[in-house]
């Protein structure tokens, strides 16, 4: 078992105007090639910090974080990111902002034209060849959500990151981008940590749900193993008595262990 | 860097979201602080592709639509032609809107007349101030925005420009003026010189602030697929500068036209603001009133023409 990531006891302190504020203490977390990781907690309680430290985005307080073998001092497109608000460049065509990712990765190595077919293998994967030269502000929030999952994927990056990929969608787009991205992570195998606060969809895509206790001094609570074969199918899943147990389980360390005090 | 977060902050209105100044008031707001007035930050509602003609507005409703726009400022403009008459009949040098007409016909019948250098068309005096401005204005673009850009990128140069700036900032253009005469011994290039010093604050400080205002979820994007400089600066900064930019040249061209008129009746020479002048030595006072309706007329258009292209890099918010 060779783990890809490595979080040794990281702690993350944010000086505010109020004083110092402890946002995570002693986190550990080993995350292995190929897996997929969900990490769900009540809002605030530290999630987007994690996954902002392993992206390179913002660097630990304390403590070590590796990645492959190494120290990670910054962000780099082996560790792409899907952000919660899409962040496409508005200036850009939905093809221009795949293929920016694309160029960066690949441009050194290759022609033009293996790059152009690249980036529309990208849009196609998500069903998306169609908008491919309509600017971002033309296409729906789910298609915009697309675009950016395919310009992550498109950098065939080693580790993905998704903060909240689906967090502002509607129920009914939410479960079609989430069979979408359970299709592509089949295909590329790719190792995954995603931010949630959908006890469902973290069941439903990820091998371990990593349950983070509630801020400040946040750390990792529990950690569930998601024992239902892949891949999955969310009708035949609502049958699945492991299912059943892991959505008791999770709900049971949100809403009981780690019940949110009335604010 | 320790700000960095992916979610949960609210999506930055950036400057995509310009809504462009469109009421007199607010222009004239904007021209007063000018330097350091952004657009206003409001998120205007995207515009949908026009709506089909809805078939139920009848030919009567759409002439009554087509009447209110109209009517109003057609109101305005008798009202003052009317008070204008009126003032006229009690005064006997102060010509009236007929006699101002009359005046102007014979003027654009022949607009680009030269007899010697004092004595010359309209369209000439006219040009060669437009000359001035685009001259002065384009230098100010050339020096102002590169140096918004370091300002904007290098914490350090802000600290370091920043007082300066905000001395010379109120200083009216017109007291640069002589510094001008002295330093080019000769007018001409004198009255462009102010424009240069009016026209090079707002584009320094609008620049600044947009770079300064680019979304972190942009510049997150960068980090993330690790882009180059140059890179950085084309696909991201420069993009999302731009709606900034194009604010500080409307503004700085505002400001330029109202000087120009007051830095050529110091200096003399071929140039709308001298002829005014020059027309007042000679007590032709319709022939005055003609300019500052062919002045406001070119501010005008020159607004115009610079919200157009701002509306074109707008990024699809309006
Ligand atoms: N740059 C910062 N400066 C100060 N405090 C911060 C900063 N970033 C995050 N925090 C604090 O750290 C804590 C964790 O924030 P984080 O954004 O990681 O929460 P989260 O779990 O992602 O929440 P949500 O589910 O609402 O997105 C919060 O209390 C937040 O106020
Ligand atoms: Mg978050």
């Amino acid at each position: 078992m060779n783990a890809i990531v490595k979080v040794e006891n990281v702690g993350m302190t944010f000086d505010t105007k109020k004083g110092r504020f402890v946002a995570l203490q002693n986190v550990n977390l080993q995350i292995r090639q190929g897996e997929v990781v969900s990490l769900i907690g009540h809002s605030g309680c530290g999630k987007s910090t994690l996954l902002n430290l392993i992206a390179g985005l913002t660097l630990p307080s304390s403590g070590a974080m590796i990645c492959n073998g190494r120290e990670i001092a910054g962000p780099g497109p082996e560790r792409a990111v899907v952000f919660q608000n899409h962040s496409l460049l508005p200036w850009l065509t939905c093809f221009e902002n795949v293929h920016l990712a694309v160029e960066r990765v690949f441009g050194a190595k290759e022609g033009k034209d293996k790059l152009k077919a690249r980036t529309n293998a990208a849009l196609e994967m998500v069903h998306m060849s169609h908008a491919a030269q309509k600017m971002p502000h033309e296409i729906s929030g789910g298609m915009k959500q697309r675009i950016g999952i395919a310009r992550a994927f498109a950098m065939e990056p080693k580790i993905l990151l998704m903060d909240e990929p689906f967090g502002a969608l509607d129920a009914l787009t939410r479960a079609s981008l989430q069979d979408e991205l359970i299709g592509v992570m089949e295909k590329t195998g790719a190792t995954v940590v995603m931010v949630t606060h959908d006890v469902d969809e973290a069941v439903l895509l990820s091998d371990r749900v990593v349950m983070m206790t509630n801020g400040p001094a946040a750390t990792i609570g529990e950690i569930l193993e998601v024992k239902l074969a892949k891949p999955r199918d969310r009708l035949q899943l609502a049958h699945d008595p492991h299912f059943a147990e892991c959505r008791a389980a999770i709900l049971e360390f949100l809403y009981q262990k780690q019940m949110k005090k009335a604010a | 860097m320790s700000t960095a977060t992916l979610t949960s902050g609210l999506v930055t209105v950036g400057p995509d979201t310009q809504a462009a100044p469109d009421t007199r008031d607010e222009v004239i707001a904007a021209k007063q602080e000018a330097p350091m007035a952004a657009a206003p930050l409001t998120h205007a509602p995207a515009a949908e592709p026009a709506e089909p003609a809805e078939p139920s507005t009848s030919f009567g409703e759409r002439c009554g639509a087509f009447l209110r726009a109209v009517l109003p400022p057609l109101l305005g403009f008798a009202f003052i032609i009317g008070l204008w008459a009126l003032v006229a009949m009690k005064s006997s040098d102060f010509p009236g809107p007929a006699k101002t007409l009359d005046a102007a016909i014979t003027l654009f019948s022949d607009p680009f007349y030269q007899n010697g250098p004092n004595d010359q068309g309209i369209g000439w005096n006219i040009l060669s101030s437009l000359k001035r401005v685009a001259i002065g204005f384009g230098v100010a673009a050339l020096v102002g925005i590169p140096m918004g850009f370091i300002i904007g990128r290098f914490a350090f140069m802000n600290s370091m420009l920043e007082p300066i700036i905000s001395i010379l900032r109120p200083v009216s253009p017109l007291a640069w003026l002589p510094i001008g005469l002295m330093v080019f011994k000769a007018a001409d290039p004198a009255s462009t010189w102010t424009i240069f010093i009016c026209s090079i604050w707002p584009m320094i400080l609008n620049t600044a602030q947009g770079v300064q205002r680019v979304p972190q979820d942009y510049l997150n994007v960068a980090r993330v697929l690790n882009l180059s400089e140059f890179k950085i600066i084309t696909k991201i900064l420069f993009p999302s500068v731009l709606p900034y930019m194009l604010t500080g040249i409307r503004l700085s061209i505002g400001t330029a036209w109202l000087v120009i008129v007051a830095a050529e009746m110091l200096t003399g020479g071929v140039g709308i603001g001298f002829w005014v002048w020059d027309e007042w030595n000679n007590l032709k006072v319709e022939h005055i009133i003609i300019a500052i309706f062919v002045i406001g007329i070119v501010g005008l258009v020159l607004e115009q023409f610079l919200l157009l292209i701002a509306r074109r890099f707008s990024y699809g918010n309006n």
